[in-house]
């Protein structure tokens, strides 16, 4: 079973359907008590930063998620669910984050390419990593962002993507931590196969 | 590299796909799932559904056939069409849409799009510009290109995109369903004079003409319906030909 957290960032159908169309059970829950039993968690999120961390405290996600990781449970992030797992971000002033991965969020800073970034790019895969199982390296996925991920230690980052000048980290694997800064539910077959790989590793 | 979109657009009523030349005349060309089933299976880098139903009761049941899509189909789905208040966004929202596109309601009531991005995102709201060439000025449009209105097309385009737009999609009323090709002109003056992408709209014809509003008209994605509809060109094609001329798209 997956676990989808519902701290109230945004929309969480389209997970749960991808799921649902791949054949694998998951549930979306408001209440952390009820990712006891579950090895599979999903963070996803699309919004801000600061709110979206104080109501992952509030609820409660943010213990019950470390307690989870501490267990061996695997953790997915997904957009603004990745960028939580780090140590700080600047959007929007300074924000802790959950810390789960050592590093900062940034805003990308461009005179040539628009921000957000939104649409279609393509990976380049950093390891031999579990996600990305049976897809060819620089698959494209769906972006929708302004800032990114800067995982401390490059041994963490299990991707690569070019934009704005610079190779930013666009998926993280550590021990069990899964998470990607693009969109797999709405990224079409490759998408699907993120989810298919995070559900049965 | 982030990729240059292409993008079918399934004119839609009462969960069937439709394509008007020059807004008029309607066309059958087939059920909304089986179209989007098709284009996705295509490599189409998503799907925008423009409901030009006359009544609450048929847009009722294209909502019903996104709803279907957006279980089966995981591409960015967008629906416009006579979205003029955040309840009828929020429904659309709840039927799977990941974006919706306002036209007319947004002019007249441009808080419209602030309202719907505070509650869902910028990246949930495609501002639609219809415009045309009156003089040597471009006027947006409403009402299905009908009615003209007081704004230029740049300084409306600036306006949305300080008003929270996550993108537009900018029509050619005098080039749609002509297959002429985009008007590049100005495509490329709004393009280049905001930070959020730019659809283009209306006149693609042929291959060539997605190339030019690439290059010329420096849109960020392309909107396409009657070259694909009747598979004059399959997207792969499509795709295929913008690859082999530079052009990154997602293959």
């Amino acid at each position: 079973m997956v676990f989808i957290a519902d701290y109230g960032a945004g929309n969480l159908r389209s997970v749960k359907k991808a799921f649902d169309y791949l054949g694998i059970k998951a549930s979306v829950s408001s209440n952390p008590a009820d990712m006891a039993g579950c090895q599979k968690v999903v963070l996803p999120g699309v919004g801000a930063f600061g709110q979206a961390i104080d109501s992952l405290d509030a609820s409660g996600f943010s213990d019950a998620i470390r307690e989870h990781v501490d267990r061996g449970g695997h953790l997915l992030g997904i957009c603004l669910g990745m960028q939580l797992m780090l140590t700080s971000s600047e959007e929007m002033g300074s924000h802790r984050g959950m810390d789960l991965v050592p590093g900062k969020v940034l805003r990308f800073r461009s005179e040539t390419d628009k921000i957000p970034q939104i649409g279609w790019n393509s990976i380049t895969m950093k390891k031999d990593s579990v996600l990305f199982r049976s897809l060819p390296d620089n698959s494209f996925f769906y972006f929708v962002h302004s800032y990114y991920c800067e995982p401390e230690s490059t041994g963490d980052v299990a991707a690569e993507t070019w934009f704005a000048g610079k190779n930013f980290c666009s998926a993280i694997e550590k021990n069990g931590i899964f998470a990607v800064q693009f969109h797999p539910e709405k990224s079409s077959d490759a998408g699907l196969q993120v989810l298919r790989n995070f559900a049965a590793c | 590299m982030l990729a240059k979109r292409i993008i079918p657009c399934l004119d839609v009523r009462d969960g069937r796909v439709v394509k008007g030349i020059n807004f008029e005349g309607l066309r059958d060309a087939g059920s909304i799932l089986e179209q989007a089933r098709f284009y996705n299976n295509e490599l189409a880098d998503e799907l925008v559904f423009l409901d030009i139903s006359a009544s609450l009761e048929s847009r009722k049941t294209t909502l019903e056939e996104v709803l279907k899509v957006s279980g089966e189909v995981f591409i960015p789905l967008t629906v416009g069409g006579g979205i003029n208040s955040v309840e009828r966004a929020k429904e659309v929202f709840l039927h799977g849409a990941d974006k919706v596109s306002v036209n007319t309601a947004a002019v007249n009531n441009p808080e419209l799009i602030s309202r719907i991005a505070e509650k869902y995102g910028s990246q949930a709201v495609v501002v639609a510009v219809d415009i045309k060439k009156i003089g040597d000025r471009y006027i947006v449009h409403t009402h299905s290109g009908k009615q003209p209105t007081e704004y230029e097309a740049l300084e409306w385009a600036l306006k949305v995109q300080e008003l929270g737009a996550g993108e537009i999609l900018l029509t050619s009323m005098d080039r749609d369903g002509t297959k002429e090709g985009y008007d590049n002109e100005s495509l490329a003056l709004i393009s280049t004079s905001v930070h959020i992408p730019v659809i283009a709209s209306g006149g693609a014809g042929s291959l060539e003409h997605l190339y030019d509003g690439f290059t010329k008209g420096r849109a960020d994605a392309a909107l396409a319906a009657s070259i694909f509809h009747f598979r004059q060109h399959s997207i792969r094609e499509a795709k295929q030909y913008l690859h082999d001329r530079g052009i990154t798209v997602r293959l």
